[in-house]
């Protein structure tokens, strides 16, 4: 049986790597992914503390997720597809009209 | 009876609405009908209202009407109601006729003016507020008129008002009446805490049940305090200097508010609280003082004065100053008799001169006039008819009013021997510069401009017309009381008796009673005739017979002559006592400091600085850029941790 602090260690890692790509990569379609690992870095931490402790509620959760990532995946690459044909371009450099 | 008083008042503001909302799109003839419609209506009534009173069979008692309660607050109250008593009686009849005959001449006067319906609305307002001045059965209904005639004084003052002296003497007019209206409403405060009414009835029973000497000083500071607004409205010493500069308006106005109605407003207001000034000798012998002083110094400017319009305002600011004398000396119908036939007298003086000035197109200066007599009979007699009123000569309406007023600064309660001398040396004067100007405009050889002398012609019948009624009530209104001395009764005299009876009482119980005039009144008499003879005898030698003598004398005199051309410098003084430092002040602390530094600078701009700056700042944060928002807030989120787990 792996202990929690394995499983933590290794969620925490992954979102880890989550969080520095989504700043450092300039590609919109990287950062979406990196914001789908963060996600599932998540997921395991509840997988795994719905294991120490023994009931279902972070079993329950992670459900939720997965389906709001699928939803948030279908949304979002829609608008990069958007983007992509108004801009002509996935660097995230270039998405800045918001700006004043 | 409350109806026919309301019928007095309301016809005027019905004319004014209509002609004032309306009159834009009605044609002239409408307007004008309209106009002295209302003022013929409300004589009407004035005169219906007369005879009504005179038969009620409480007839000498004041006849008073509540229409409805205005103000109530806590122990406060004011109606809507009217008083209607002799002296009323006296001032409706008086302003209505006065003020209807000056409806018809301006009809005349103004009918090539643009603005017509806008003059007529104005004018029509203001009758209406005059009559709620003097109908009204309380002190703030009183104001409400008060101020209301000030307000259609500003306005018609100030007709002209694309001309920029027309509009400055509006606003210097309203401006200093309202010192005076201040004093006004604190006396009526006063009057308040004092007896906790405000209302005529009230307040002078309590007054009448007061045994004298009681309550000296609140009432010696009410009576002063009314006084001050008698002296902004009538123009006494030392608010007086918006009157000669009032002359900006058209001439019908004039003669109907600077003249014969508004201006007597203070001595209306002081012969209403007669009762009240009975119980504050001190405050009445002020009045007297101040009237005095201010008929005598008004009559020497009025001496040298070229613009002849501004000379009948210096004449009617000293008659005016008469008659204070009179009720300052305690014998408040002489001053109630002289208001009525100076309001004929005056009205129709300014009416003649207007008359003048239409035939010359404007013109004022009495050294551009002279032998109009033989082109403009009609206004030259009723000139010359008004000019001997006023100068007291016998058989003319002035002549028993102003002998009715030197015989009471004589021996009325409160007469005193040097009120006595310095009016009957102000008669002397008064006849000097009357007749002066009567000699410069109309006799003598002509100085009209060559280029206007074809067209000076005689005015129409609409402007005649009224001229020659007036002429017929400045000779008639004197007799409605012949003196003792000629064996009449004094007939107006114990008309108006019960009015002032018991303030005549509190009077003759207190007041040291000089010696009574020597021959029952006839040297007095005989003195203002000898006075006004020389003082037209003087005029005669100096315009008509030795024209070189005038010159002479200023030039000899050029120090005094020079002092009293440019009216004592009093409003230069006002400029530099009160003017210049408000000007100054405004400029520099209130406009550079409170205004373009605090309020612009400071508060306004600062507030837009402040925060166009704040928002210069903050804007960095907005870079735009997805990457550096996301690693915000994983500081943001890591910082957070940190505290959560170190707290």
């Amino acid at each position: 049986m792996l202990p929690l602090a394995h499983i933590l260690a290794l969620s925490a890692i992954l979102f880890g790597l989550g969080a520095v790509g989504f700043i450092v990569r300039r590609n919109i379609i990287t950062i979406f992914m990196c914001i789908e690992l963060m996600l599932n870095a998540v997921n395991l931490a509840f997988i795994g503390f719905s294991r120490y402790l023994g009931n279902l509620d972070g079993q329950v959760f992670v459900f939720f997720v997965i389906v709001v990532a699928a939803a948030e995946a279908a949304v979002g690459l829609a608008i990069i597809i958007a983007v992509y044909r108004n801009r002509g371009s996935l660097s995230i450099e270039d998405f800045d009209s918001l700006k004043l | 009876m409350e109806i026919l008083l309301l019928l007095i008042l309301l016809p005027p503001l019905t004319g004014a609405v209509l002609n004032g909302i309306f009159g834009r799109r009605f044609p002239q003839a409408a307007v004008s009908a309209i106009a002295c419609g209302g003022p013929g209506l409300s004589l009407l009534s004035a005169l219906l209202a007369a005879w009504t009173y005179s038969h009620l069979p409480s007839a000498p008692a004041p006849y008073l009407h509540s229409y409805f309660t205005w103000i109530e607050s806590g122990a406060f109250r004011a109606d809507f109601a009217l008083y209607y008593d002799r002296l009323t009686l006296v001032m409706t009849v008086t302003v209505t006729v006065v003020s209807f005959l000056i409806h018809l001449y301006s009809r005349g006067y103004m009918g090539h003016e643009g603005g017509y319906y806008r003059f007529f609305a104005y004018l029509n307002l203001f009758l209406f507020m005059m009559l709620m001045l003097v109908t009204a059965a309380n002190y703030p209904l009183m104001f409400v008129g008060w101020e209301g005639v000030g307000l259609c004084s500003y306005l018609l003052i100030g007709f002209y008002f694309p001309r920029k002296s027309a509009s400055d003497a509006g606003k210097k007019a309203f401006i200093v009446t309202r010192i005076g209206d201040v004093g006004f409403t604190l006396g009526v405060a006063l009057l308040f805490w004092t007896f906790g009414a405000v209302d005529f009835p009230s307040v002078f029973s309590r007054l009448a049940a007061l045994p004298p000497g009681y309550l000296q000083g609140p009432l010696t500071a009410v009576g002063l305090l009314l006084f001050l607004g008698a002296v902004g409205k009538s123009a006494q010493l030392p608010l007086y200097v918006w009157l000669p500069d009032a002359m900006e308006g058209p001439t019908p106005v004039s003669a109907l508010i600077h003249a014969a109605t508004m201006v007597t407003a203070g001595v209306y207001l002081v012969a209403r609280s007669n009762v009240l000034y009975a119980h504050a000798p001190l405050a009445l012998e002020i009045v007297g003082t101040v009237g005095c002083l201010t008929a005598f110094f008004a009559a020497t400017i009025a001496v040298t004065q070229n613009d002849l319009k501004r000379l009948l305002a210096y004449s009617t600011i000293s008659q005016l100053g008469y008659m204070f004398v009179a009720c300052g000396a305690g014998v408040f119908s002489a001053g109630i008799f002289h208001l009525m036939t100076h309001a004929f007298f005056k009205s129709l003086l300014f009416l003649a001169a207007g008359s003048v000035m239409h035939a010359l197109g404007g013109e004022l200066d009495l050294r551009k006039m002279g032998g109009l007599r033989h082109k403009m009979k009609t206004t030259w007699l009723t000139f010359l008819v008004a000019t001997l009123a006023i100068s007291g000569m016998p058989l003319f309406s002035g002549f028993f009013s102003k002998d009715e007023i030197l015989l009471g600064a004589y021996e009325g309660p409160l007469g005193k021997p040097w009120l006595y001398w310095l009016a009957t040396l102000t008669a002397g004067l008064t006849a000097f510069y009357m007749f002066r100007a009567l000699f410069l405009a109309f006799h003598g050889a002509s100085r009209v401009e060559p280029a206007r002398e074809p067209h000076v012609r005689e005015s129409g019948g609409k402007m005649t017309g009224p001229l020659v009624i007036l002429a017929f009530f400045s000779v008639v209104a004197g007799y409605v009381s012949l003196p003792k001395a000629w064996g009449g009764g004094e007939w107006f005299h114990h008309y108006l008796q019960p009015v002032f009876a018991s303030s005549a009482a509190v009077l003759s119980s207190i007041a040291v009673r000089p010696t009574p005039a020597p021959a029952g009144g006839l040297a007095v008499m005989a003195m203002s005739l000898v006075v006004a003879g020389a003082g037209i005898l003087l005029a005669y030698l100096c315009y008509l017979k030795f024209t070189k003598l005038p010159e002479g004398l200023a030039e000899r005199f050029s120090g005094l002559y020079r002092v009293l051309v440019n009216k004592y410098y009093v409003d230069e003084f006002y400029h530099w006592l009160v003017v210049r430092p408000i000007r100054r002040g405004s400029e520099r602390i209130l406009w550079r400091v409170m205004d373009v530094a605090a309020i612009d600078g400071l508060m306004v701009n600062g507030s837009a600085v402040l925060t166009a700056d704040a928002g210069n700042l903050l804007r960095r944060i907005q870079s735009g850029n997805l990457r550096s928002y996301a690693a915000w807030v994983l500081l943001g989120a890591v910082l957070w941790l940190g505290y959560v787990l170190a707290r």
